[in-house]
């Protein structure tokens, strides 16, 4: 396994009274696709938060690059090259899909032949341009927010279950989408709820339940494994197909 | 802002965004309703410049107060005394250079009147970044401790205008050659009124220039909308924020110095006095939308000057009324900004 690009020890989290994270520890390799999964409610949101300092670790250490972002704020972590696409998406709906994409590239006017790229790899955000976003249907929204989120190079993508509520001929697309980001080399910590979408994608797996890490290691050992499917996940991955 | 992000090559066919026509034609409909009822198409036009310039006095007032209420989420109380404090602070300018405001010379008027604005806008930015840092910073996220605080903030300081000028009201003159009207056969335009209207067009056209035009103002229009992702994307939504709250009162502090010379009289009070009028119109423009606010203070100005002519006795609930309304029709106001 290359030198982890993330690296999390013992992270506790906590929200108002509530205990979230029990010691949470995994690591995400540089230039690979690592899949967090776990049931609603075990704590996988929470740890893309924390990561990103939009809620800040009660204890335990963040390691991005060599580097402690545990006490960071979030504007320092995104600047240290982490993006960040949250479940809601998070898109400006007000501004038009230019105006979003324009404001994620902080070092100036996009590149054109990334733009080229960008729209490429989503053709759908071509055709609404100078369009306000709001106008978009939610997986073209789901597509201008991780466009926006590689508008420019960035180190390490954290991507909120992008897949959530979308169509299937939109799930695949998106699958597509992240096939070609992997082959560019991109960093992902993706969470996923669908594992058809996750196996196909994965090359790690970290599975959360209750606020702590039960499994971590290969993708295709959990493809292999039904049982430890039924048993990490409560399914197997053929009631996915 | 066309340099900021290569264009992509045109698509075929671009689906249309719908434009909402229906708030900006409420002002001309009003204008035409009220000519009936007004009789005389001079008196209307007179009336209608007279509205225009009292709304562009409120919206400099209020503008500021839209968009610190949109973006930072802060109920700001306080507001009025910026106004109070750009009104005194033309006594800055006008105690040494009395002798411009009687000049004839309209330069030496304009240059007093441009003076008076730059220093009472310098000095509320300042009032504005205090009053950030020592009053708004420790209650932020909590309404009710906002309007306390912020309420407390006006009095404190109300007092302190009193302990630097006195409580007596203080009378200021309008320079000599913004006084009188320019009168067109019938029609009747009071100088400083068509004056008011200039200056309000500038501040707007400039304001939703650098709102859409430029970083800052899609950082404001974003920040208000999600302030979360705009930190997630790397900005440092807290400078922002201080930014906007010191840019706010600046406009609130050009608004009072507009307010003063309209009343030709300085009180401590006059902030607070207009305040109920700067909440209506924000509200029925909608929180934190520029162009509401500026439809909002012409549509209240205008039916407060048109009711006030017509039926005088209603003109003290026609704001009132004005919202009511707007409200029972858009809940959200006239321009609902997405919120998070």
């Amino acid at each position: 396994m290359t030198e982890p690009l993330l690296q999390l020890s013992g992270v506790h989290t906590h929200i108002g009274p509530y205990h979230i994270l029990h010691g949470v520890d995994f690591a995400v390799p540089a230039g690979e696709l690592t899949m967090l999964l776990g049931r609603n409610g075990a704590g996988k949101t929470t740890t893309l938060r924390t990561i990103m300092g939009l809620w800040q670790a009660s204890s335990g250490n963040i390691r991005f690059d060599g580097s402690d972002i545990t006490t960071r704020s979030t504007p320092d972590i995104a600047r240290a090259g982490i993006a960040y696409v949250p479940e809601s998406m998070g898109i400006f709906t007000d501004l038009t899909v230019r105006e979003n994409i324009v404001l994620a590239a902080r070092s100036g006017p996009v590149d054109k032949s990334r733009l080229d790229w960008l729209l490429g790899l989503f053709p759908a955000l071509k055709r609404f341009w100078n369009l306000p976003a709001g106008n978009l249907s939610g997986g073209q929204k789901q597509m201008l927010a991780i466009a926006r989120a590689i508008s420019e190079p960035r180190r390490l993508l954290l991507i909120d279950e992008p897949t959530k509520g979308l169509a299937p001929v939109m799930v695949r697309s998106m699958i597509e989408a992240f096939k070609s980001l992997k082959a560019s080399g991109e960093t992902i910590l993706l969470v996923e709820q669908n594992f058809y979408a996750a196996s196909a994608l994965g090359d790690n797996v970290v599975v959360m339940d209750d606020g702590r890490i039960v499994h971590s290691g290969a993708m295709s050992d959990l493809v292999a494994d039904k049982d430890m499917q039924q048993r990490l996940l409560g399914l197997s991955l053929d009631a996915h197909q | 802002m066309s340099d900021m992000a290569a264009q992509p090559s045109a698509p075929a066919e671009l689906p249309r965004t719908k434009t909402d026509w229906l708030p900006l034609l409420l002002v001309p409909a009003l204008a035409l309703l009220a000519l009936p009822f007004v009789g005389n198409p001079s008196t209307w036009v007179t009336l209608t410049v007279a509205g225009l310039a009292m709304g562009m006095m409120i919206f400099l007032m209020a503008s500021g107060l839209t968009l610190v209420f949109g973006l930072m989420d802060i109920i700001n109380f306080g507001h009025g005394v910026f106004i109070s404090l750009g009104a005194y602070a033309t006594l800055l300018v006008l105690s040494p250079l009395a002798g411009w405001a009687l000049s004839d010379s309209i330069g030496l008027n304009l240059a007093l009147l441009g003076l008076c604005i730059l220093v009472a806008m310098t000095v509320t930015a300042l009032a504005g970044a205090v009053f950030e840092r020592v009053i708004v910073r420790p209650v932020y996220g909590s309404h009710l401790k906002q309007i306390l605080v912020t309420m407390g903030g006006l009095i404190v300081t109300e007092q302190l205008i009193h302990a630097i000028w006195g409580a007596s009201p203080i009378p200021i003159p309008l320079p000599q050659s913004l006084r009188g009207a320019f009168v067109l056969g019938d029609i009747v335009m009071e100088r400083y009124r068509v004056i008011a209207v200039v200056i309000g067009l500038v501040v707007f056209l400039g304001m939703q220039l650098i709102l859409n035009r430029t970083r800052i103002g899609l950082l404001i229009r974003a920040g208000v909308e999600n302030p979360e992702m705009v930190e997630a994307l790397g900005y440092r939504i807290r400078r922002l924020f201080v930014s906007v709250f010191i840019a706010g009162s600046a406009l609130a502090g050009l608004g009072g110095v507009m307010w003063a010379f309209y009343r030709q009289t300085l009180t401590a009070g006059m902030g607070m006095e207009v305040m109920v009028l700067v909440f209506i119109v924000i509200i029925i423009g909608g929180l934190g939308s520029v162009g509401g606010c500026f439809v909002g203070s012409i549509l209240v100005a205008l039916v407060a000057n048109y009711v006030g002519f017509i039926e005088p006795k209603l003109a003290l609930i026609s704001n009132i009324l004005v919202m009511a309304l707007v409200l029972i029709w858009r809940p959200q106001g006239l321009f609902p900004v997405a919120r998070r």
